[in-house]
């Protein structure tokens, strides 16, 4: 167990160095200065001379990619030019709305889809199962910013119920924050249900059709007990797996869905920092964001472990 | 091909795309008005009446030109992004499926690293410098089909290298590329096709999400994210702006992964869609 968990944290740590590295030599390698990006085209030679010092473009690629790494490892991502302040502090500041965000996506993709795809095996080529496949056809296909766009022009406009966009910031009281995040939320985990929903459905189907499920059934569980006991825990092992994979376009979803419910997330971050020009920025929150992937599959490899105790053994 | 009646997915997934295809490729010779063509007397106008069968937007444009000529830009951006990133994936995958060894684990790592920048960030860190646009848009989605089209091919090539007709090939000295040519490329193409149609689903999505944020083709082209985009300022006007260039994706989208679906279910019997 524990030589398996050292293996999986040292492959991760080289895959952590291996993504800053190609995001490192994709934002340093294109054509164009990024001090010169930064400053526009208005810059005298003087101020792009001290910029370019500043930001410690003279020295060779190398040094820089390992003062960047260094600093990555001790928390500092370097300062934002627009900002002027620490890069790390506006993550975690940023984190703050996006972290949530994407926490309350999972939850309830995860409390629609794993009903839904448990109702949809027991009553396995029934109507019920039809209208579930209809709906995870459907709700894949859907954009999730557009629904976000939907739920603001039903709930807000026309409604009133909800707020149409920002947030409070959680200062303002934990309700009022949640609040804030609940439309974007269900616009997020509308498409995520969708594939959990067929996750789940054809895992339970497999699941019930296993020898130890026939024996519960035979030792008088009702069929109803026999899922949620014995079934659904086995079913658990897949649509965690599927959490992990879908977790990339989760964030791809957090990126837009901030955008259109004017959420200070990161993802809106990382527009504004492209639209300012501010590389340090955007190099840091893509590292982030690709970190964030990476980290969150070697969680779903160690649940794994947790959740089947047969994959413990080293192999 | 007559079974393609008794697969209601097929069937539906197959005459939405073909639709679907069929409208953007009428934009490019023909229109209801020009997409571009602003009209401001007639802004704002609801469909189905003086503005045209899908009304009108805030410049007084036609909706529906507009809707159609974003199926061309959307498609036809997608498909580049698909068709190249499934060259190069299957590439990728058929050779490191006919070297192995260190080859395959260090592919199969690059594949999970590529797979952790989603395209929207790509297509920013490529947009900082390259500038926003089609080009960019294709690079970044195309650079995350590579890893879907290396990891698919690799897993089915490996499964038909270890097929006994292989190992007969091997054995009357048949060498490495002739046989990827002859006997790996032709048992895996099924699988592929499958791919790229679902594939294409996922670029236009990921097509419209870069549109939205701007990142995709530059006005006055229109795109169906920009269209909604740009809705967000008419949400109480003008709700039609929204709903039915979102619709326009969705409908794509999932035409196109019943499509995949139902072509897998034919083509492959085996495979559960999963």
């Amino acid at each position: 167990m524990i030589s398996i968990l050292l293996r999986r944290i040292a492959s991760l740590i080289v895959t952590l160095i291996v993504v800053s590295l190609l995001i490192f030599t994709v934002m340093n390698l294109l054509p164009g200065d990024p001090a010169a990006i930064m400053l526009g085209t208005s810059a005298t030679p003087e101020t792009l001379a001290a910029l370019r010092t500043q930001m410690g473009l003279n020295e060779p690629l190398i040094v820089r990619y390992l003062a960047w790494l260094a600093g990555v490892v001790q928390g500092d991502l370097g300062q934002s030019y627009t900002y002027g302040v620490p890069v790390a502090g506006l993550i975690v500041e940023r984190l703050a709305v996006t972290l949530p965000l994407a926490l309350m996506a999972i939850v309830l993709s995860v409390g629609i889809a794993v009903p839904l795809g448990v109702a949809a095996a027991r009553r396995h080529n029934g109507l019920f199962d039809h209208l579930a496949g209809a709906f995870s056809y459907i709700s894949i296909a859907v954009p999730a910013f557009w629904v976000g766009l939907l739920l603001i022009i039903a709930f807000s406009t026309k409604l009133g119920w909800m707020p149409a966009g920002g947030f409070p910031g959680w200062n303002a009281g934990l309700l009022s924050g949640l609040a804030a995040l609940l439309m974007p939320a269900v616009a997020l985990a509308l498409p995520q249900a969708g594939v959990l929903t067929r996750v789940a459905r054809s895992a339970v189907l497999e699941v019930m059709g296993e020898d130890f499920v026939r024996t519960a059934r035979a030792k008088g569980l009702s069929d109803r007990a026999a899922v949620w006991r014995h079934a659904l825990p086995n079913a658990l092992i897949p649509v965690v797996t599927m959490i992990g994979l879908q977790f990339t376009f989760l964030i791809a979803g957090a990126v837009l869905v901030e955008n259109v419910f004017n959420l200070p997330g990161l993802g809106r971050l990382a527009l504004q920092a492209l639209s300012q020009r501010d590389i340090i920025v955007m190099q840091d929150v893509v590292l982030f964001f690709s970190a964030l992937v990476i980290v969150m599959n070697f969680l779903v490899d160690l649940a794994y472990l947790v959740i089947d105790p047969r994959l413990r053994v080293a192999t | 091909m007559a079974g393609i009646f008794r697969r209601p997915v097929l069937m539906i997934g197959l005459v939405v795309t073909l639709a679907l295809v069929g409208v953007a490729l009428l934009s490019l010779v023909w229109t209801p008005s020009l997409p571009s063509k602003m009209n401001i007397v007639q802004r704002l106008k609801p469909p189905l009446g003086l503005g045209g069968l899908l009304g009108t937007d805030q410049f007084g444009r036609d909706v529906t030109s507009m809707l159609m000529v974003g199926a061309w830009n959307s498609l036809s951006t997608s498909f580049l992004a698909v068709a190249i990133g499934a060259t190069v994936g299957s590439a990728v995958g058929v050779i490191v499926a006919m070297r192995r060894g260190w080859l395959e684990l260090i592919v199969m790592r690059g594949c999970d690293i590529i797979f952790a920048v989603p395209p929207i960030l790509s297509a920013m860190m490529l947009g900082a410098f390259l500038g926003s646009g089609r080009f960019t848009a294709i690079i970044a989605i195309a650079v995350f089909m590579v890893p879907v089209f290396a990891r698919l091919t690799l897993a089915a090539a490996k499964q038909i290298w270890a097929r006994d007709y292989v190992t007969a090939a091997i054995g009357i000295g048949r060498s490495k590329a002739k046989i990827t040519l002859v006997h790996i490329l032709p048992n895996i193409s099924n699988q592929i096709i499958v791919q790229v149609t679902i594939q294409l689903g996922l670029a236009i999505l990921t097509e419209a999400g870069l549109s939205f944020l701007g990142l995709g083709m530059p006005p006055p082209a229109p795109t169906w994210g920009r269209m909604l985009a740009d809705s967000q300022t008419f949400f109480g006007q003008a709700p039609w702006l929204a709903i039915l260039p979102g619709l326009a994706i969705a409908l794509a989208v999932l035409g196109l992964n019943m499509l995949g679906d139902g072509l897998r279910d034919m083509l492959d019997p085996k495979a559960k869609a999963g």
